[in-house]
C-alpha cells in the first residue's frame, strides 16, 4: 500500500463556511494507475492537494508507505514531497529561465542524494524515456505544450517517487498529445510499477484507467 | 541546506532580470560608494584640523600657575578655626614664574613608560623693537630638535630650518605676522627688549607659520640657552614643561598625578582643547547621518526590485515547493539575491568610493593658513571600507529580509489553483 486516507473531512472558512471533503476514505495500492472524476467543485483538486502534503489544513489522517504523514513539519512534509511524491499539473509549470535538462534536475539536487553527474545522466534516461532527450539544452520556454507537459512528467520521475500525481495533466493539451501523456503514464505504471493517482475530467481517459473514483459534493460515491 | 542549489536559481534569476539587477547593485554603490568619499574626505579634513592644534599642542602641559593661595593664615589659625572668615582682595603670592628642579622633573617624567618625550620651555614676553616702534610678543626658549621630532615643529617652518636656529646663538625664528609687520626677512637683524628693560640683538634666521594668525603676529623662537642668556638666568631656568605620551587617554590621570605629586599646574590636551574634539564629533555625525540616508535609499529600492521580483516568480516559488524546496529554502533564495546584489554593489561602491577620494586627494588645494597642505586631505583609512562593505551587506539583508519572508509564506495550492 501506497497511499491511505482515512475520515478526511475539509472545511473551507473563506469567503462562507463550507464543508468540502466529508469523510474520505480510500487506498492506493503499489502500481495501481486511479483516476479521479467528478464534476466541478465536487472537491476532487481539494483533496489531491491534501494528499500531495501541500494542504496541510484537514482533519483526518494520511499515511505514506504505511507512515502517518499528518501533522508532521512543513520540512519533513518537502522532504517527503521531494523524494516520494512526483507532481504533474494541468498547466505546464516549468522554471521558464532554466533549461529542460535543469528543470528536470532540480528536485534531485535538491535531494542531494546523488551526484551531480549522476543526477544529470538520471536526467537524460528520463528524457529518454520521454523522447525528449533532444530538447534537453532548450530553455524551457522555448518548446511547446505537450514537450512541456512530458518534461514535466521527466521532473517528476527524477528522484523514483512512489507515487505520481497528476491534477488534470491532460486538460491542457489537444487528443494527440493528451493520448501520448496516457501512454507514457500507462507505460510507467505497467513497466515500473509506479502507481499513479491522476485527478481528471477526461471520461476516456478514466476508463482506461484501472480504477475510477467518482466523487459527489464531497464524498467518495463509487 | 543545497546552498549550491539556492545560489544557482539565485544566480539564474538575476542574470536573466540582468538590468533590474544592476539598477539595484548601482543603488548600493552609490550608496557606499559616496559613503567612502564621504567620510574619507571628512575625516581628512578633521585630521588636518584637529592636528592644526594638537600637533602642536603637548599631551600634557607643565607650568606655574600665578594664582593667590588656596588657604589664607586665617584658615589654619587655631584661634579662628570655629569661625567664619572672609578676607577680601587676595592677591596672588610674588613667585617666580620658573618650575622649581625642572630637571629633575623632566628627568623623572622620562622615565615613566607612558611618556615619549619631556620637553623644557621658557616662554617670557617681549617687545620687537623697530624703529621707534614696539611690538608686544612671546618669545620662547625651545630644544628644537625635540620639537621637530616629537611635534611636528618642522611643518610649521616656511622659511630657514631647524639646524639654522640649533646652529645660531642669536638666531630667531619670528612668526610670519611679526615678520610681515616688521618687513624682516632671512639674515635680517631684530632688537628685542625683556620685560625688566634690557635690550638683546637678535638676527632672523627663519620664519615660522602655525596658520593661527593670533599666533603667528606674536610669537617668536630662540633656542633655550638663548633665551636663558637673553633674560639672564641660569640653565636651569625652565618656565614650562610640554610631555608627549604613546597614548593620549592616559593624558589626563597623568594630569593629575603631576599636580598632586609637584605641586604644579599640569593640562591634559583634551581639557585644553575640548572644543575640538566636539567639532569632529558632530562632522562625524554629519557624515554617517548623511551616509546612512544614502544606504537607506538603496536599501529601499532594492526592497522594491525583490518585491516586484518575487510577483513575477510567484509560479517559480510554487512549483519549487511542489518539487520539494521548503519555505526557508525558498526564502534563502530571495534572500542570496539581496545578498549577491549588497555585496556586487557595495565592492563596486568601495571601489568607486577609492577612486574618487584618490581624485579628491590629487586636487590642489593651497591656503596660507596651512603652510603644509598641497592637496586637500584625504583619510584611505581601512576601516571606512570594512564599514562600507559591512554595511552594504546588512541594509541589503535588512531590504531583502521582508520580501524573502513574504516568499517562503507563499502557498503553493494557492497559486497551483489560482491559474
Amino acid at each position: 500500500m501506497i497511499l491511505e486516507a482515512k475520515n478526511i473531512n475539509k472545511y473551507f472558512k473563506k469567503p462562507v463556511p463550507f464543508h468540502v471533503l466529508k469523510d474520505i476514505n480510500f487506498t492506493v495500492d503499489d502500481g495501481e494507475f486511479i483516476s479521479i472524476m467528478g464534476k466541478s467543485g465536487c472537491g476532487k483538486s481539494t483533496l489531491l492537494y491534501i494528499l500531495s502534503t501541500m494542504d496541510t489544513d484537514y482533519d483526518g489522517q494520511l499515511y505514506l508507505k504505511n507512515e502517518l504523514v499528518t501533522g508532521k513539519s512543513r520540512d519533513s512534509l518537502s522532504y517527503i514531497r521531494n523524494k516520494h511524491i512526483g507532481f504533474v499539473f494541468q498547466f505546464h509549470y516549468l522554471l521558464s529561465e532554466f533549461s529542460v535538462l535543469e528543470n528536470v534536475m532540480l528536485p534531485a539536487k535538491k535531494l542531494g542524494e546523488k551526484s551531480l553527474k549522476e543526477i544529470e545522466k538520471a536526467a537524460f534516461e528520463k528524457l529518454e524515456i520521454l523522447n525528449i532527450e533532444k530538447l534537453a539544452h532548450k530553455k524551457a520556454s522555448q518548446i511547446s505544450g505537450g514537450e512541456k507537459q512530458r518534461v514535466a512528467i521527466a521532473r517528476a520521475l527524477i528522484n523514483n517517487p512512489s507515487i505520481i500525481m497528476g491534477d488534470e495533466p491532460t486538460g491542457n493539451l489537444d487528443s494527440h498529445n493528451a493520448e501520448n501523456v496516457f501512454k507514457i503514464f500507462k507505460n510507467l505504471s505497467e513497466e515500473q510499477g509506479l502507481s499513479l493517482l491522476i485527478v481528471t475530467h477526461d471520461i476516456d481517459f478514466a476508463n482506461k484507467t484501472d480504477r475510477i473514483i467518482e466523487m459527489l459534493d464531497g464524498r467518495i460515491i463509487s | 541546506m543545497n546552498w549550491r542549489v539556492i545560489i544557482g536559481i539565485a544566480k539564474t534569476h538575476l542574470f536573466t532580470k540582468i538590468k533590474q539587477t544592476a539598477i539595484a547593485a548601482l543603488g548600493v554603490t552609490f550608496g557606499i560608494g559616496s559613503y567612502i568619499a564621504l567620510v574619507s574626505f571628512m575625516t581628512g579634513l578633521n585630521g588636518m584640523l584637529d592636528d592644526l592644534i594638537l600637533n602642536k599642542t603637548p599631551h600634557v602641559h607643565i607650568y606655574n600657575e600665578i594664582e593667590p593661595s588656596k588657604e589664607q593664615p586665617i584658615d589654619i589659625h587655631e584661634a579662628y578655626a570655629n569661625t567664619f572668615n572672609i578676607v577680601k582682595s587676595i592677591k596672588p603670592k610674588q613667585t617666580q614664574r620658573k618650575i622649581h628642579n625642572a630637571l629633575p622633573i623632566i628627568h623623572n617624567l622620562s622615565k615613566n613608560n607612558d611618556v615619549i618625550a619631556a620637553i623644557p620651555q621658557l616662554k617670557t614676553q617681549i617687545f620687537y623693537i623697530s624703529g621707534p616702534i614696539e611690538l608686544g610678543g612671546n618669545l620662547s626658549g625651545i630644544d628644537i630638535m625635540k620639537e621637530v621630532e616629537f611635534f611636528n615643529f618642522k611643518d610649521y617652518i616656511v622659511k630657514g630650518t631647524p639646524q639654522d636656529l640649533l646652529n645660531s646663538d642669536v638666531g630667531i625664528l619670528l612668526g610670519s605676522g611679526v615678520a610681515s609687520k616688521m618687513s624682516l626677512g632671512i639674515g635680517d637683524r631684530v632688537q628685542i627688549r625683556t620685560a625688566v628693560g634690557t635690550n638683546f640683538p637678535l638676527k632672523v634666521i627663519g620664519v615660522f607659520q602655525s596658520g593661527i594668525a593670533d599666533l603667528d603676529n606674536v610669537q617668536s623662537f630662540v633656542n633655550l640657552r638663548t633665551a636663558q642668556k637673553i633674560l639672564g638666568v641660569p640653565r636651569n631656568h625652565i618656565t614650562d614643561i610640554n610631555v608627549k605620551l604613546h597614548d593620549i587617554d592616559k593624558a589626563f590621570p597623568l594630569a593629575k598625578k603631576i599636580e598632586g605629586q609637584f605641586n604644579l599646574k599640569a593640562i591634559d590636551i583634551k581639557t585644553a582643547n575640548a572644543q575640538f574634539e566636539t567639532g569632529t564629533n558632530i562632522r562625524n555625525l554629519i557624515t554617517y547621518a548623511v551616509s546612512i540616508t544614502l544606504l537607506i535609499v538603496a536599501g529601499f529600492g532594492i526592497y522594491n526590485i525583490l518585491n516586484m521580483l518575487i510577483y513575477e516568480k510567484m509560479n517559480d516559488i510554487a512549483i519549487l515547493k511542489a518539487t520539494g524546496f521548503s519555505g526557508k529554502d525558498v526564502q534563502y533564495i530571495f534572500l542570496s539575491q539581496a545578498m549577491i546584489i549588497g555585496f556586487v554593489g557595495g565592492i563596486l561602491g568601495l571601489l568607486i568610493g577609492y577612486i574618487i577620494s584618490s581624485i579628491i586627494d590629487k586636487i590642489a588645494f593651497e591656503t596660507e593658513a596651512l603652510p603644509t597642505i598641497t592637496t586637500y586631505p584625504v583619510n584611505f583609512n581601512v576601516w571606512f571600507y570594512l564599514i562600507g562593505i559591512s554595511f552594504a551587506m546588512v541594509s541589503t539583508f535588512l531590504a531583502g529580509y521582508l520580501p524573502s519572508r513574504k516568499a517562503r509564506k507563499i502557498d503553493p495550492v494557492r497559486i497551483i489553483r489560482g491559474q
